[in-house]
């Protein structure tokens, strides 16, 4: 059994590696990761410079545009991603290793939060300079617990799509698409969640909404005031939904990996 | 009961396609034994993949049984993915932005050895296959030829007990190949006790390298035996060989209906090579007559003992384009 674990969590930090270090060689992912996301986060900000909604409602926007990039992430290098390895060849190869592919996962998750880590940071880092925006001290156990679990569950849900995006086929492809866009809108990447009224129970659903909205309350003044729940109970809500993910997550990998080995649907090509 | 490396008893795999059923395999029995190197020969579409991916824990099997290293492929899949390990020929596994030693220390870390074992194994590998200069270039950089000794050095880095070798060499230059088909050959007896089942559409490949061949047709197991046992099956037929010099063959066989398990290989200077059976000697003089008509010239001609190739064709029928001598 130990031996068992300790190959897993060494094939979590194999998958890890190409996107934590092979990732970051070029240094073009600062252009496309940093830069432009950059350029919406000024567009809002300027909006809400003109229309006087003060300084912290720029800071939402800029938490926001930095969140984002965890949900492009999700969606693009994580619910996509098997589709893609079994299209490379692969995953015939993860299914043959004498490991759970809930590691491969895993590691997918583990590199994509890294990496993406530091562009969120290099987009927080650079707007809050260029816009001067002043940050509060909120309880530091509570900001670790909600970035934590916001990531955990949303990571969790990139899992639960990945499994179900290979089981869908091509077509689930679009579903990325029409999720990316909707999603801005849904957890209020730009504006506070309360603005949306009973649609944010909802958008709840998608882990982005309340982690932003707990990140707001933590670390901007105004954050209360526009506080969709408690944090308290936002972090609770974000448990249930990193518990069910995973779980879920957990259940159609194993109903993916029968169906390919029962019905021969993901690995013989003409299927 | 025997501990084979490799059994199977009477394996069916059916797929769905649309509203059809397709037949895989129809009922296949073999027995592999530990240390030795089997060949699967077959044309496209005879089941040889699908079989290896059904012994590799990637299918399950719609009947029968089928163990490796004594385990049952439907029960006990982790115990036999540790101890196997699989190469496909044209395979693009891994990631481009990874290089070579970062790729191959990747899906070593899968297999959970120690990074540092698994560096001394890539490096080693590395020399053996001339690939040390390139370990450091990204894999998107990499010929067709180095992808495939990247691949190959995937697949025995960890060790493996049996390893499953699809196609290794299709697709590779004659240099490679031959690289490929040496390291196999040394590898197996540097480490006794090892398995390997071998597909391949190169029959001299399997003639070279196998201790034994099956061949499989439609699904059925329809040879097995050694290659000097198969070919064995061929001595009461008398196979030709002749030389000849011609800018076109086209509609040769036709023209020669008497012939049969006729093979046209090109060969240097604008000659081809004709291989044939004859059952009647007599007809000879007709061959020789038809091939003056059309203005081909003979350089050589010689009754031959028979090939592999040979046994292939009187086993499976009919030429296929994919099978090469």
């Amino acid at each position: 059994m130990k031996k068992y674990i300790v190959r897993n969590l060494r094939a979590i930090w194999g998958r890890a590696y190409p996107r934590v270090i092979a990732a970051n060689r070029e240094y073009s992912w600062l252009v496309a990761d940093v830069v432009l996301p950059l350029l919406s986060v000024l567009s809002y900000g300027l909006l809400y410079k003109f229309l006087g909604a003060g300084i912290d409602f720029l800071g939402f926007a800029i938490l926001g545009g930095a969140m984002s990039a965890f949900w492009v992430n999700v969606l693009w290098s994580m619910a996509s991603q098997l589709y893609w390895e079994r299209m490379g060849g692969n995953l015939s190869l993860y299914i043959i290793a004498p490991i759970s592919l809930m590691s491969i996962l895993f590691g997918m998750s583990l590199g994509g939060m890294l990496s993406t880590a530091l562009r969120a940071s290099a987009t927080i880092f650079i707007g809050s300079i260029v816009f001067e925006i002043p940050f509060k001290t909120g309880n530091p156990v509570q900001l670790f617990l909600i970035f934590f679990l916001t990531l955990s569950s949303l990571y969790g849900l990139g899992m639960l799509l990945s499994s179900l995006y290979l089981i869908w086929g091509r077509e689930a492809w679009h579903l990325s698409e029409f999720l990316q866009e909707p999603v801005y809108l849904a957890t209020g990447m730009y504006f506070p969640i309360k603005f949306l009224g009973p649609v944010g129970f909802f958008s709840s659903l998608i882990p982005l909404t309340l982690g932003l909205d707990g990140l707001r309350q933590l670390l901007f003044k105004k954050g209360e005031i526009f506080g969709f729940l408690s944090v308290n109970m936002e972090i609770l809500i974000l448990v249930v939904l990193t518990i069910v993910y995973l779980f879920l997550a957990h259940f159609y990998l194993k109903k993916m990996e029968r169906l390919a080995r029962k019905e021969g649907k993901l690995t013989i090509r003409w299927e | 009961m025997k501990d084979f490396a490799i059994k199977t008893v009477d394996l069916y795999r059916f797929y769905k396609k649309g509203k059809r059923i397709i037949e895989a395999l129809k009922g296949v029995n073999i027995e592999v034994e530990k240390g030795e190197l089997f060949g699967l020969l077959g044309p496209n579409g005879a089941g040889k993949t699908t079989l290896i991916k059904i012994l590799t824990t990637i299918l399950l099997p719609s009947k029968g049984k089928a163990f490796v290293l004594g385990n049952d492929v439907e029960k006990n899949t982790l115990k036999i993915r540790e101890r196997i390990n699989m190469v496909s020929g044209g395979e693009w596994s891994g990631y481009g932005i990874l290089t070579v030693r970062e790729n191959l220390w990747m899906f070593s870390q899968f297999y959970g050895i120690p990074s540092r074992v698994a560096k001394r194994r890539i490096e080693e590998y590395l020399e053996i296959f001339g690939l040390k200069e390139d370990g450091n270039t990204k894999v998107s950089k990499l010929s067709t030829g180095m992808r495939q000794k990247m691949n190959i050095i995937r697949g025995i880095i960890s060790d493996p007990e049996v390893l499953f070798l699809d196609e290794p060499t299709l697709g590779l230059d004659v240099q490679i190949a031959r690289t490929v088909r040496s390291f196999i050959k040394s590898w197996m007896r540097e480490r006794p006790g090892r398995t390997i089942l071998l597909t391949t559409h190169y029959l001299h490949e399997a003639e070279e390298l196998c201790d034994r061949i099956a061949i499989i047709n439609n699904g059925m197991i329809v040879a097995l035996d050694t290659p000097k046992g198969l070919k064995k099956r061929m001595k009461n037929k008398i196979f030709y060989s002749v030389e000849v010099r011609t800018d076109s063959y086209d509609r040769l066989k036709e023209d020669i209906p008497f012939i049969y398990n006729v093979s046209i290989n090109p060969l240097p200077d604008g000659k081809f090579e004709l291989k044939f059976q004859i059952d009647n000697e007599e007809k000879i003089s007709d061959l020789f007559l038809i091939l003056k008509n059309r203005n081909i010239l003979v350089s050589s001609f010689r009754k031959r003992e028979p090939t592999l190739e040979d046994v292939f064709f009187e086993i499976v029928g009919e030429k296929d384009e994919e099978v090469h001598s």
